[in-house]
C-alpha cells in the first residue's frame, strides 16, 4: 500500500529530457502548469496534448509508468468530472430526470477538466521522472539564488538541504512503518477494523516509535554529516555543474514555439476563425 | 614508523541526566600509519566512544588527541582532521544523504570545496575502489545492506582520508554482505595504504589484522597481534568476548587434556594442527 508512493520516483533513461538543465525543466513545468489552465478551447488543449505526448516519448519512460500515477488519483478526476457535469448549466440540456439537468457546456466542462487533470499529472511526473531530486533541488536553490543578495544565503541552502535529506528519506521511514505496523500487528493489534475514531487511536503506537527512531536517525545523520566536512552551505562546491548547452536553446526554442501557438490558437479561437461545434 | 592517531592521558565522561558517567579514564593509545588494527570489546567497555574521539566528533574532557600532530580540540584543525580521519558508522542508512549513489558520494569532497572536476575523479575513484562503480545511477534504498556499507565507504573515501575509523560496519550486515564489506576494508588498507581502525565484535573479523586491541570498563585490557591477544583466552572470556572458533576448538581440547601448540587463530593452522594430532594417534 504504501510503496505505492511515486514521489520524487526517478527513472533512469538516459534521454535527452534527462540531460535538460533542471532549472530549465522547472521554469518549463511551470509555464505548461499555467497553459493547461488557460488552453480554454478544444484546438489549444488538443496541441498541449500533443506535446505532452511527444514529451513523454522522448523521455523513454514506459508509458505503464505514467499510467500508475494516474490510476492513484481517478477518483478525484471522478469527483471533479461528476460536479462540472452537473452544476454548469450553459448551452443545451442533454439530460434530464428528475431535477438533474446536463447540459453540453457541463459535459464540456467536466471533459476539460478531467483532461486538464490527466495532462497535470502527467507533466509534473514528467519532471520526477527525468530529475533526481538533487538536480531538482538544485534547481530550487539555484532559482532562489536572488533571495541570497537579501540576506536570506543561509535560509535558502538550509531549505535546500532540507528538501534533500526528506526526499532521501521518505522510503526509509515508509519501510520502517510497515515494519512497525507489522510488529504491532503480531502483537495482536488491530489497526484496520473498529469505528474511525478508535483506528486513528490504533495508529499511536505506530507513530510514536516512528518518531522516536525518526530521531535517532536524525542524530546518526547528522554526526554522518558532520563526518563528512559539512559546515553548511559556506564554500560548498558542486560536483554537476549546470550551464545551458544547444540542447536546452533548442528546447527553449520548442518552448517558446509551444506558448505561441497556443496563444495564436486561442485568440483565431476566440476571434471565431477557427471552431469546432459537436452539438 | 611513526603514528599518525595519538590518544595521550584521555578522560572521558557522558552527561546523564546531570550525572557524570565516565566512560574513558587516563586513556592513552597510539595508531601507526598503515597499520590495520581491531578493537574489541561487549556493549559499554567503552571502544565506541574511543572511536568518535579519534576524529573530533567527541572532545576529550581531559587530556589530548592528536592526528598528525593537529590537536582535535582546537576549532581551526576540525575540517582538517575529519578529512584525514574518515568514520563508517553501523547503520548505513542513516549515513547517506543523497537519493543516487554517486550524489551521495560527492558529498563530502563538494562540503570541501573541490573543483567539479576534482570531484568528478573522487567519486569515480571512490566508487571503483569498493566495486559500486556500476551502481552509480541508483538509489541507494534499492541497494542491499553490503551494498550500502560501501557506498558509505565510498563518501568516506572520496574525501582522500589516511585513516578510516569503522565503528562495527558489518553489524547490521548478513553474511554475504560482511563478507563484501571486509574485503574492500582489507583492499583499502594493502592497496592505498590507508590506516584502519575497525571496531566489531565479530572474532573472525580481527584474525588477519596486524593489532588487535580488546577493551573492557574503558580500559585496554589486552594489546597485540592477534596470535599472542588469542593465546590468552581466560582474559578474553574474562571481558565478555568469544574466541574466534578455531581459537575455542584448540582451547576445549586442551582443556580436554590434549596437547596443541599456542597461536592458531585461522580455520587453515586449526585443520594442520588437528590433522598432525589425528595422523599421530593412528
Amino acid at each position: 500500500m504504501l510503496k505505492d508512493i511515486t514521489l520524487g520516483q526517478y527513472y533512469p533513461t538516459n534521454s535527452v529530457l534527462h540531460r535538460l538543465d533542471p532549472r530549465l525543466k522547472l521554469i518549463v513545468l511551470f509555464a505548461i502548469i499555467v497553459f493547461i489552465f488557460i488552453s480554454s478551447n478544444v484546438f489549444s488543449l488538443a496541441f498541449l496534448i500533443l506535446f505532452i505526448a511527444l514529451f513523454i516519448i522522448i523521455s523513454k519512460v514506459p508509458f505503464k509508468i505514467y499510467i500508475r500515477n494516474i490510476k492513484s488519483i481517478v477518483l478525484i478526476i471522478a469527483l471533479t468530472t461528476t460536479l462540472n457535469a452537473f452544476y454548469v448549466d450553459t448551452g443545451t440540456v442533454v439530460l434530464k430526470f428528475w431535477n438533474i439537468t446536463i447540459t453540453s457546456g457541463g459535459i464540456e466542462r467536466a471533459v476539460f477538466m478531467t483532461i486538464r487533470i490527466i495532462l497535470l499529472i502527467l507533466s509534473s511526473a514528467m519532471l520526477t521522472y527525468t530529475t533526481t531530486p538533487t538536480e531538482l533541488t538544485y534547481a530550487i536553490e539555484s532559482l532562489l539564488g536572488p533571495l541570497k543578495h537579501l540576506g536570506l544565503g543561509n535560509a535558502v541552502h538550509t531549505l535546500a538541504m532540507m528538501m534533500t535529506i526528506a526526499l532521501r528519506f521518505i522510503p526509509t521511514l515508509v519501510e520502517e512503518t510497515e515494519k512497525i505496523m507489522n510488529a504491532q500487528k503480531s502483537r495482536g493489534a488491530d489497526l484496520e477494523s473498529g469505528p474511525l475514531l478508535k483506528r486513528i487511536k490504533s495508529l499511536l503506537p505506530i507513530l510514536i516509535p516512528l518518531l522516536i527512531s525518526s530521531f535517532r536517525r536524525a542524530y546518526d545523520l547528522a554526526e554522518a554529516m558532520e563526518c563528512r566536512c559539512y559546515s553548511g552551505g559556506k564554500g560548498r562546491q558542486r560536483m554537476k555543474q549546470f550551464k545551458l548547452g544547444v540542447r536546452d536553446y533548442i528546447s527553449i526554442f520548442i518552448v517558446i514555439l509551444l506558448i505561441a501557438s497556443i496563444l495564436v490558437i486561442n485568440y483565431l479561437y476566440s476571434a471565431g476563425i477557427i471552431y469546432l461545434n459537436v452539438w | 614508523m611513526d603514528n599518525i592517531i595519538e590518544v595521550k592521558n584521555v578522560s572521558f565522561e557522558y552527561d546523564i541526566e546531570s550525572e557524570k558517567k565516565p566512560i574513558l579514564k587516563d586513556f592513552s593509545v597510539s595508531f601507526q600509519r598503515g597499520s590495520f588494527t581491531v578493537i574489541l570489546g561487549r556493549n559499554g567497555s567503552g571502544k565506541s566512544t574511543l572511536a568518535k574521539l579519534l576524529n573530533g566528533l567527541n572532545k576529550p574532557s581531559s587530556g589530548k588527541v592528536f592526528v598528525d600532530g593537529m590537536d582535535t580540540s582546537l576549532p581551526e584543525y576540525e575540517i582538517e582532521i575529519k578529512r584525514r580521519v574518515g568514520m563508517v558508522f553501523q547503520n548505513p542508512d542513516n549515513q547517506l544523504i543523497a537519493t543516487i549513489v554517486e550524489e551521495d558520494v560527492a558529498f563530502g569532497p563538494e562540503n570541501l570545496g573541490f573543483e567539479p572536476g576534482e570531484i568528478r575523479r573522487r567519486v569515480d575513484n571512490a566508487l571503483k575502489a569498493v566495486d559500486m562503480y556500476d551502481y552509480r545511477r541508483h538509489a541507494p534504498h534499492k541497494l542491499s545492506g553490503g551494498q550500502k556499507q560501501r557506498v558509505a565507504i565510498a563518501g568516506i573515501i572520496a574525501m582522500e582520508p589516511r585513516c578510516l575509523v569503522l565503528d562495527e560496519p558489518t553489524a547490521m550486515l548478513d553474511p554475504k554482505g560482511r563478507q563484501e564489506v571486509m574485503q574492500v576494508i582489507r583492499r583499502l588498507n594493502k592497496e592505498k595504504n590507508i590506516t584502519i581502525i575497525l571496531i566489531t565484535h565479530y572474532m573472525d573479523e580481527a584474525v588477519n589484522a596486524d593489532r588487535v586491541i580488546v577493551m573492557d570498563g574503558g580500559k585496554i585490557v589486552l594489546d597485540g597481534p592477534p596470535k599472542e591477544v588469542f593465546s590468552k583466552p581466560n582474559i578474553i572470556k574474562q571481558s565478555g568476548l568469544d574466541l574466534p572458533q578455531p581459537t575455542e576448538l584448540i582451547f576445549q581440547l586442551k582443556e580436554a587434556g590434549f596437547e596443541f601448540q599456542d597461536g592458531i587463530i585461522s580455520v587453515d593452522e586449526c585443520v594442520n594442527a588437528l590433522k598432525r594430532a589425528l595422523t599421530q594417534e593412528v
